[in-house]
């Protein structure tokens, strides 16, 4: 896999490309609406549902809160069982413990679960430097590697794809790579699944590790536990001799009984079904079944830094259902790319300036602003991650990021402000200027804004650099003060 | 530093003077009314995923099992499987190859979860070992009317989490396709669940 979201433009640039595809927009329409209707389906069957969202939401909070002690707790129950635990800083870290592991046993092919901390570590790259072949396993991931893609979706990371495509990308690519497929392939999605199935069947047969992540990880029992779909995680975690697992420090919960909350939540918010088709759940190594060597690599990349941000470290309770990018406007226009990460949509908005910090590179402080914050991403969260707080938390931060630079055209026309508004007399001039303009304006315009006020679509440089994605409503030709003026509070209307 | 000391420092660090007060847990959750007839509903939602149900008495298990397996003409059991299967193959550790030459595997369960749909399995006698519910293309799922509990919460207290577990709802599916469910991926594209009532 070639393909790669290092350098990509920051959000606004990404999002103008992206949105000129129509192709795309029609896509992730379909997807995201069907998806949103059956998870409004399935959480309207339980009538609990806002007392799990607050249950899970705690328990969260209290693992966070006391997040070394209960690491402590995970990795003496992981060694008890017979697992070896790795602690990684950074991604870099991780690649090289997975692919240390590898080459101890002279292996050069792996089979992957899917995984959102190996996306995010970019191991299959790193793997692939080593001399080792990582094959993606997931329906979704396996289209997005056969395609030399990047994800765009963290559930479904092919969203962007249909059936025609995948068709394509399936007839002209898995024969490089392994068994091809079938000659007369149609686009019918359950040909395309079976295709997918004896494409894969090879490899995991002959598989001798895997790669996977954890949906979560118990402290207290040393159980990991994934949550999935088709089968190929049960593959990848029970044929292979080595099992390494990835895990987010933040994928812990405290007991296993804490987990009949997160059964709950998880299924629901994800694809909309009561229940997911598979979840395995596995302490250390089982005599006689399953991996007999037992690794997890417990990561840390960014997380700690995001726990120390106090009205940040709220998205650390994140369980990656992807409820959120479903249901925001923004994901649904722009599709998950312009996010320029393996995490888009609003979680992703919050959660890559959490991870890499905010003031270190454009892209990343571009990505606050990807949202109209109308909330819906917090109303549909299962663990009640208040989204829209942490993306002007984060903005002001990114403000603040930039204080000693030269200041940009926003702060500029602020200060101005600040100028005009502080004295009286300004005030009065500058309202003078705005409402010849709004005349003006108003009898050019042909735009009006719902009430009927007439619009500015397109201010002149550098206006236009904000009127480009917005209407300005056109300023009123007489301002609040000069009417009351006029008319004495209204006493003497309209004369 | 090692990794391990310095990710445990940065997380204290980052806690710093944060309140680590333990916040209140609500468990009203737990204590729902169960719906009427679990395994009726159990039942429903099992078909709700394209598999098939079965119900019969403890003394027509094996005649259940048989018809549940069709045509299958390779048949692979675990060991400690409480009833016979004829003709049927004890699985004394086959490799994941010689699995996938079989059409089938018939096993027990350890509980099924109504209000979803589930069953699950902990892999003890009468289970086998993981992948050997998992290789074959067919899985015939035989589950006792008492093993059946209302919804997850009923599910996760009766179950150990040290051992590995299966929770199976319907047969292998993906929603990587344009997000519509299509049944028949990696996992047994078939799965048929035999609900036995208790004898007498």
């Amino acid at each position: 896999m070639t393909a790669t979201f290092v350098g990509m433009p920051a959000f606004p640039e990404a999002a103008r490309a992206a949105l000129a595809d129509t192709q795309l927009r029609q896509n992730l329409t379909h997807a995201t609406g069907t998806i949103r209707a059956k998870r409004a389906s399935v959480v309207g069957e339980v009538a609990e549902w806002e007392e799990l969202r607050l249950a899970g939401a705690a328990i969260k909070d209290n693992t966070l809160h006391r997040l070394d002690e209960h690491l402590l707790t995970l990795e003496a129950a992981l060694v008890e069982r017979g697992a070896v635990v790795h602690w990684a800083r950074d991604a870099d870290e991780a690649c090289r413990i997975v692919a240390e592991v590898a080459k101890s046993h002279s292996i050069d092919e792996v089979v992957k679960v899917k995984s959102m901390a190996t996306q995010e570590i970019g191991l299959n790259e790193v793997l692939a430097e080593h001399g080792i072949a990582a094959w993606e396993t997931d329906l979704a991931e396996l289209i997005v590697q056969l395609g030399d893609d990047l994800p765009s979706h963290i559930l479904v990371p092919a969203i962007h794809r249909n059936r025609a495509e995948i068709r394509e990308i399936f007839r002209d690519r898995m024969g490089e790579v392994g068994r091809p497929a079938p000659d007369d392939l149609s686009d019918e999605p359950a040909e395309l699944a079976g295709a997918a199935r004896l494409h894969l069947r090879q490899k995991f047969l002959n598989a001798k590790m895997a790669v996977s992540g954890a949906n979560f990880a118990v402290a207290e029992t040393g159980t990991l536990v994934v949550v999935e779909s088709e089968g190929n995680g049960r593959m990848c975690l029970t044929l292979p001799e080595v099992l390494v697992s990835v895990v987010g420090i933040e994928k812990l919960v405290p007991t296993w009984a804490d987990l009949d909350v997160f059964l709950q939540l998880l299924p629901r918010s994800s694809t909309g079904e009561r229940m997911n088709p598979y979840t395995s759940t596995w302490a250390g190594v089982t005599p006689g079944d399953g991996p007999q060597e037992v690794h997890v690599v417990l990561l840390d990349n960014g997380r700690t830094r995001a726990l120390a941000d106090e009205v940040g470290r709220q998205a650390l309770r994140c369980i990656r259902c992807s409820a959120c990018l479903n249901v925001c406007p923004v994901y649904e226009r722009t599709g998950g790319h312009a996010y320029g990460s393996v995490y888009p949509g609003p979680i992703g908005a919050i959660l890559n300036p959490l991870l890499k910090g905010t003031g270190v590179d454009e892209q990343t402080d571009s990505l606050p602003y990807a949202s109209t914050l109308c909330g819906a991403c917090f109303e549909a969260c299962p663990v009640r991650i208040d989204i829209p707080e942490v993306l002007v938390h984060l903005r002001s931060k990114v403000v603040d990021a930039h204080r000693d630079q030269r200041p940009k055209s926003e702060a500029l026309a602020m200060r101005a402000a600040g100028w005009a508004f502080g004295d009286a007399r300004r005030l009065d001039l500058a309202e003078k200027v705005s409402g010849v303009a709004g005349r003006v304006a108003g009898r050019l315009s042909r735009r009006s804004l719902p009430g009927g006020r007439s619009a500015v679509s397109r201010l002149p440089w550098p206006g236009s650099r904000w009127s480009d994605a917005r209407d300005l409503p056109a300023p009123p030709p007489e301002s609040f003060r000069a009417w009351w003026r006029r008319t004495r509070g209204g006493n003497e209307e309209e004369r | 530093m090692s990794a391990r000391e310095e990710i445990l420092g940065a997380v204290r660090r980052a806690l710093g003077d944060a309140d680590r007060a333990e916040q209140p847990v609500p468990r009203g959750y737990r204590d729902a009314t169960a719906p009427e007839g679990v395994v009726d509903l159990f039942a429903d939602r099992v078909e709700h995923y394209r598999a098939t149900v079965t119900r019969c008495s403890a003394d027509e298990v094996e005649q259940a099992v048989r018809a549940a397996l069709g045509g299958a003409g390779k048949v692979v059991v675990p060991e400690g499987l409480p009833f016979h299967v004829e003709g049927a193959t004890v699985d004394a550790g086959l490799t994941a190859k010689e699995l996938d030459a079989m059409d089938a595997v018939v096993t027990t369960a350890t509980a099924g979860v109504a209000i979803t749909g589930t069953i699950v399995l902990d892999h003890g006698p009468g289970q086998g070992r993981r992948m050997l519910s998992l290789v074959p293309d067919m899985h015939v799922c035989v589950v006792r009317e008492d093993q059946v509990v209302a919804g997850v919460p009923d599910a996760v207290a009766r179950l150990d989490p040290v051992r590995p577990q299966t929770w199976i709802s319907g047969p292998s599916a993906t929603s990587d396709i344009e997000l519509n469910r299509v049944e028949g991926v990696h996992g047994p594209r078939t799965l048929n669940v035999v609900v036995v009532a208790p004898s007498g």
